[in-house]
């Protein structure tokens, strides 16, 4: 007799926590060859609400870490990234119809993207802060300090898990918290991203993932009002223009879409993008 | 309701009467213990119920509006000081500096000795007891633990009173009252009472706290609540939000079903004010809900139920920015407190 198999439903990462949606929706997420894979929660805007509010909540704690902390934390999650290499390459195979040679030179490349930007960590202050010339007797240091909370695009195209990697990992590493709108199509290896972040070292909150329609979630994101900054790198089939539009009302930091091959090339840019510059004075002696 | 004799009743003579005897250790125990028990499954089902309620739209709007209405803006800290209270109040008039169509919270409510950096920060918008404005609250009688000598407690309140309070807070003896010595919480309560009175011979609003987070059981909510309302509060109160758990909903819902059922004996009706704990709006809403169904939608008025809380109005700030705009606000566009 044939097994029957059990298909997983995968939900959405909030605040630490595998939450279903608020709104009981799922989705099919189906093969490349238009098979049935798995349901995936189809969140709407009270789950983006709540996994802002839990950004929101986590961003402290994350933006408070030293920048050695920080690296070390992201290059943990690489280990771990490492360790499911397997899962990561079977779900892109089905998910995107490429070959296993494919999936994993994807998988890899995703694995030392993170690592490239988790050694920015402690870096990238050192390259865009600066000691800046006065003409008086006292320091004026310009540091980079993290935006706040970032709402994300995850790139829609192919090269689900290298996309969503690309977009996170540069808004994380600089100390903010984000909340990411996974591929729609290809939701799984978001999901599974999610896995490894829970049993790593990242605290709740810092990353929140959320399937779903991007047409229905990114405009409620890109009004929030407690949304610091945008990412559309993978908004590109949606309404851009109203979504920077809405933005602007807030004052939020907006990147806007990319696509082709080099989309979110890793670039020290794309970790700026969401930094603020703090300019401090300080007397260079009291005596 | 009227039709029952205890409504001819003066108030004092009202609970003689129902007690049948003097307000002894023995007539109290003997009458409260005849109350009969909660089911306290049932009360926690009935709670959740209540709770499952969908509010939407206009309904949630007029929700959030008398939310706002209902409440005791709070500061309660060892670190507060005149200047905290005057931002306190200033938040407690205008709410949404944004809106100028928001409305008033009931009262501003804080230790005795700030009471009158709050009256006289309110200036011309004190209410004075009345509905045009905001009132005064003070909490009295050796707050939060209620650990002080009768006299202590009683000069507490005349102070606090003296000084421009309309309302009082009092916490009941919650070791008296789990020892059985119910006489002595009602003798306090009745002395309190007694000790809010003004030179021109009004009575301050009298709020009895029963600090339910230390009664243990819905039972001993449900007596102490019979207790304060003989004794003559014109308000039971969860909790002073020092203790964990706070105002809960199946407690309030308790509490509200004694208010329930003293109006029917006499025609009386009395205030609840859950306090501690209710932190968000939609939380807010299921207590509305609560005493729609227990009491019914005459007691959503400041006089006979409020809010004791300090971040919920923050919240509901927000949720109100979000009908108003169309998209979801944040902290900061709410003051600080």
């Amino acid at each position: 007799m044939k097994r029957l198999a059990i298909p997983k439903t995968y939900k959405l990462y909030i605040g630490g926590k595998f939450p279903r949606s608020e709104s009981g929706r799922v989705y099919e997420v189906l093969s490349h060859t238009g098979d049935f894979l798995a349901n995936a929660a189809k969140g709407s805007r009270k789950d983006a609400r709540d996994a802002v509010v839990a950004a929101r909540g986590a961003l402290g704690v994350w933006a408070g870490a030293t920048a050695y902390n920080r690296g070390q934390v992201l290059y943990r999650i690489a280990e771990l990234l490492e360790g499911r290499r397997a899962q990561f390459i079977a779900e892109i195979m089905s998910c995107e119809g490429v070959n296993a040679a494919g999936a994993g030179a994807q998988v890899d490349e995703a694995i030392d993207r993170w690592v490239w930007y988790a050694g920015w960590a402690d870096k990238y202050v050192q390259v865009a802060g600066n000691a800046n010339p006065v003409s008086g007797p006292f320091f004026n240091l310009s540091v980079p300090e993290p935006t706040g909370v970032v709402a994300i695009i995850a790139p829609q195209g192919d090269e689900s898990l290298l996309g969503l990697v690309s977009a996170i990992a540069p808004a994380v590493v600089a100390g903010n918290t984000v909340v990411v709108v996974a591929n729609e199509n290809a939701p799984l290896s978001a999901i599974s991203l999610a896995e490894v972040l829970a049993t790593s070292d990242v605290p709740g909150g810092v990353i929140n993932i959320v399937t779903g329609s991007p047409a229905e979630i990114a405009p409620w994101l890109a009004s929030h009002a407690d949304v610091n900054a945008l990412d559309l790198v993978g908004a590109g089939d949606l309404d851009w223009v109203e979504l920077q539009i809405s933005a602007a009302d807030t004052l939020k930091r907006v990147l806007p879409p990319e696509s082709g091959a080099d989309a979110a090339a890793p670039a020290l840019s794309r970790i700026l993008a969401f930094t603020e510059l703090k300019t401090i004075w300080h007397t260079k002696a009291i005596l | 309701m009227t039709s029952s004799p205890l409504a001819t009743y003066q108030p004092d003579q009202r609970a003689l009467a129902l007690i049948g005897g003097e307000a002894t250790d023995a007539n109290l125990r003997r009458y409260l213990h005849g109350i009969p028990g909660i089911d306290a499954v049932g009360l926690e089902a009935r709670a959740a119920d209540l709770g499952t309620r969908s509010i939407k739209t206009s309904s949630k709007r007029w929700a959030i509006d008398t939310i706002i209405g209902l409440i005791d803006l709070t500061t309660l800290e060892g670190a507060d000081t005149p200047g905290k209270v005057r931002s306190l109040v200033a938040k407690a008039l205008v709410p949404d500096a944004g809106d100028p169509g928001c409305p008033r919270v009931a009262a501003v409510c804080v230790y005795g000795d700030m009471v009158g950096s709050a009256v006289a920060a309110l200036g011309s918008a004190h209410a004075a007891g009345g509905t045009e404005g905001v009132n005064v609250a003070a909490v009295a009688t050796a707050f939060p633990s209620g650990r002080a000598s009768l006299a202590v407690k009683l000069a507490d309140v005349r102070d606090a009173v003296t000084a421009g309070a309309d309302e009082i807070d009092m916490v009941i003896d919650r070791g008296a009252f789990l020892a059985g010595r119910f006489g002595q919480v009602y003798d306090e309560i009745v002395a309190v009472k007694e000790a809010g009175r003004r030179a021109d011979g009004t009575l301050a609003h009298l709020k009895v706290i029963l600090e339910t987070g230390e009664l243990n059981t819905y039972d001993n909510v449900r007596r102490a609540s019979w207790l304060a309302i003989l004794a003559g509060g014109d308000f039971i109160k969860t909790s002073t939000g020092k203790v964990a758990p706070a105002a809960t909903l199946p407690v309030t819902l308790s509490m509200l079903e004694v208010v329930r059922d003293w109006h029917r004996l006499t025609g009386v009706r009395i205030g609840v004010k859950p306090a501690g704990g209710i932190r968000t709006s939609k939380d807010a809403i299921k207590y509305l809900v609560t005493v729609a169904e227990t009491v019914g939608e005459e007691w959503l008025s400041p006089h006979l139920f409020r809010f004791g809380a300090s971040s919920l109005l923050n919240d509901v700030l927000q949720q109100r920015q979000k009908m108003t705009t169309g998209h979801y606000s944040g902290p900061d566009y709410v003051t600080i407190d």
